[in-house]
């Protein structure tokens, strides 16, 4: 599957800060470091406002990073100039979170899908409809659908329209964010099936970003957990899921429910004390340290370091 | 309880490729919005209403026996009659082409002097909404400035430093009007341009220039239409009011304002002169009023079913 040498996208301190107000800074993403292989998954998951969106914006560079650097393919992403960005924007692309606010109302299917060849001068005339029509194949479209307007179709039909949008430019690299968040349970198997299909034929890279661990398990290699802008716990999926280290990871987990009524009764689960903190000038130390149930002094002085403790297992936490 | 047989019933079958069918024809965003606004009635009358006002305007005065500028001496004042229809005023013209001469002045002004302001407008309010910033800042701030001050005072003004006439009127009219078009494309372009479509062909590689084409224009063009139909009868109401108080189009010109102001000193003797142009100002304002609230209703995508 994934070849050990080749890091597609290496992500090095990466740091967005957002100005809000005049002397605040949300630090949304705050120094972290992550690689992903050619050809792999790499699950990101944690609660709302924690950082995930902004991070899978800004490793494709819609969103300039405040410190850090992102390198994909080894080439530094956020220094390149116009053309080479242009260039970017087709090896890597994007699957948004919500299917209704993601298509243009205006636009027919069509030319929804054949946004990215018309920018990038793929195909014209009669090879762009051919395109068009296979990509529409490709997520379980007809070729009826292509000049329709996206009001006429369903959660389920929009997304993968979004899905065909991302794959027609033929990427490398797609980051998924939350693809199946904003759908009903029965049509989120269907996307993730797909993308697990499609990743098959092409050989695809993807950072699968969502906050539902099941899901996110089922399609990684690996997965990473980020808490308040800061990532906590990174390692292979079966490897987080058997053994997980961090207590933000534990208490997660621990949500997970079984189906099995027997386990599922007996089943344990680490209740969080109190609300996820303001990401707003947050105070140094441990970002989990109020709501962590091992807090030392020392949690609240020193930022724990993203140490690896076991093979490809990546842990911040002063505690191991 | 009824028994219910196995054998009644049949299985038929499922195709899994008829999941995806869409039974309704096709249809764009245009169709659906006439088809809207075709159940609206009050905004149909009103769109018929106008259509026989402009064809009027447009072919009245040849059906008029007299030319606007004509003046009979001996039949001054007249009632309508079946020589003068809608009688004669105060040096004998005939009011019934005058009412459509009169009138293609005022829609004309509505309609150039919404044009003019909308162009400002959407290029002023699009650039501050889509540079945003300080930009953004700086531009709004020169806006506000211009809308604290009087309106009426502004255009006053205005028309007495630029003369009479009817480009003077459209100009002064047009010097602070545009403020209420380029705030609504501001908030609009500030909106979208932070939509996920947007963003989406962002990610894709699309220069500002496509986004502004394919995405920005598009869904402003609902907003820019609707508020064309409220504008139009302000400006036409803003003319007539220049022109009854004197400053807008002068003689041997007219309008429907300026025809209001010359029956108004004797309207206790001769209703009927100051009743044509008025009930001509009210009619095609309250129709493009009507229409303009039945197009909002059509061309808001939230409506739609």
């Amino acid at each position: 599957m994934a070849s050990e040498e080749r890091k597609l996208v290496e992500v090095k301190n990466l740091k967005k800060y957002f100005r809000v107000g005049r002397n605040s800074i949300l630090k949304a993403v705050d120094d972290v470091s992550f690689f992903i292989r050619k050809g792999e998954t790499l699950g990101l998951v944690g609660e709302s406002g924690c950082g995930k969106t902004t991070t899978g914006r800004t490793v494709i560079g819609m969103y300039s990073a405040t410190s850090g650097k992102v390198f994909f393919d080894g080439v530094d992403i956020h220094s390149l100039d116009k053309k080479a960005k242009k260039d970017f924007s087709k090896r890597a692309q994007i699957i948004f979170q919500d299917p209704y606010a993601s298509l243009d109302p205006r636009m027919t299917v069509g030319d929804i899908i054949g946004e990215g060849i018309d920018i990038h001068g793929l195909y014209s005339g009669k090879q762009r409809t051919e395109k068009i029509n296979e990509l529409l194949g490709l997520v379980g479209l007809n070729k009826e659908h292509a000049n329709r307007f996206p009001h006429e179709f369903s959660g389920g039909q929009r997304q993968r329209i979004g899905i065909a949008r991302a794959f027609a430019v033929e990427p490398e690299f797609i980051v998924c964010d939350e693809p199946i968040s904003a759908l009903d349970v029965s049509i989120q198997a269907q996307i993730v099936n797909l993308l697990i299909n499609l990743q098959r034929n092409t050989g695809l890279t993807y950072l699968f970003i969502a906050h539902d661990l099941s899901m996110v398990k089922h399609i990684s290699d690996r997965v990473a957990v980020m808490y308040l802008g800061t990532m906590v716990e990174l390692a292979s999926s079966a490897e987080l899921y058997k053994n997980p280290l961090h207590p933000y990871t534990q208490a997660l987990l621990s949500a997970i429910p079984i189906p099995d009524p027997e386990i599922e009764r007996s089943r344990k689960r680490i209740v969080l004390e109190g609300d996820v903190p303001s990401p707003i000038n947050p105070s140094p130390g441990c970002r989990f340290r109020a709501r962590c149930r091992y807090a030392k002094p020392i949690c609240s002085e020193v930022m724990p370091e993203f140490k690896e403790v076991g093979k490809d297992h990546f842990v911040a936490c002063h505690l191991l | 309880m009824m028994e219910l047989d196995k054998d009644k019933f049949k299985i038929i079958g499922c195709e899994n490729a008829d999941a995806d069918v869409i039974v309704r024809p096709n249809i764009t965003y245009w169709q659906d919005a006439w088809r809207r606004l075709k159940q609206n009635k009050i905004a149909m009358v009103a769109l018929v209403m106008l259509c026989i006002i402009i064809f009027m305007c447009l072919f009245g005065p040849y059906l008029a026996k007299y030319k606007f500028s004509d003046q009979d001496m001996s039949l001054i004042d007249k009632g309508p009659s079946a020589e003068h229809w809608f009688g004669t005023d105060n040096l004998g013209r005939d009011l019934f082409a005058r009412v459509w001469i009169g009138g293609r002045v005022s829609i004309a002004i509505g309609i150039v002097g919404t044009l003019i302001e909308i162009l400002v407008g959407c290029i002023y309010g699009g650039a501050a909404g889509y540079f945003g910033g300080l930009v953004d800042d700086i531009m709004m701030r020169i806006v506000e400035i211009i809308v604290s001050i009087p309106y009426m005072i502004v255009v006053i003004l205005a028309s007495i430093v630029l003369g009479k006439g009817i480009g003077a009127l459209i100009i002064a009219l047009c010097i602070t009007g545009w403020t209420g078009i380029a705030r609504i494309i501001r908030g609009q372009v500030m909106q979208l341009k932070e939509s996920e479509y947007v963003l989406a062909a962002r990610a894709l590689g699309a220069s500002s220039n496509r986004v502004i084409l394919k995405h920005l224009i598009p869904n402003t063009i609902g907003e820019i239409i609707v508020y064309i139909s409220f504008d139009i009868p302000s400006f036409i109401f803003a003319e007539a009011f220049l022109s009854f108080i004197g400053l807008g189009i002068q003689p041997p010109d007219t309008s429907w304002g300026a025809m209001a102001s010359l029956a108004q000193p004797k309207f206790q003797f001769y209703p009927h002169e100051l009743m044509v142009p008025s009930l001509a100002i009210c009619l095609t304002m309250l129709s493009f009023n009507l229409l303009g609230d039945g197009l909002r209703d059509a061309l808001d995508p939230r409506l739609r079913q």
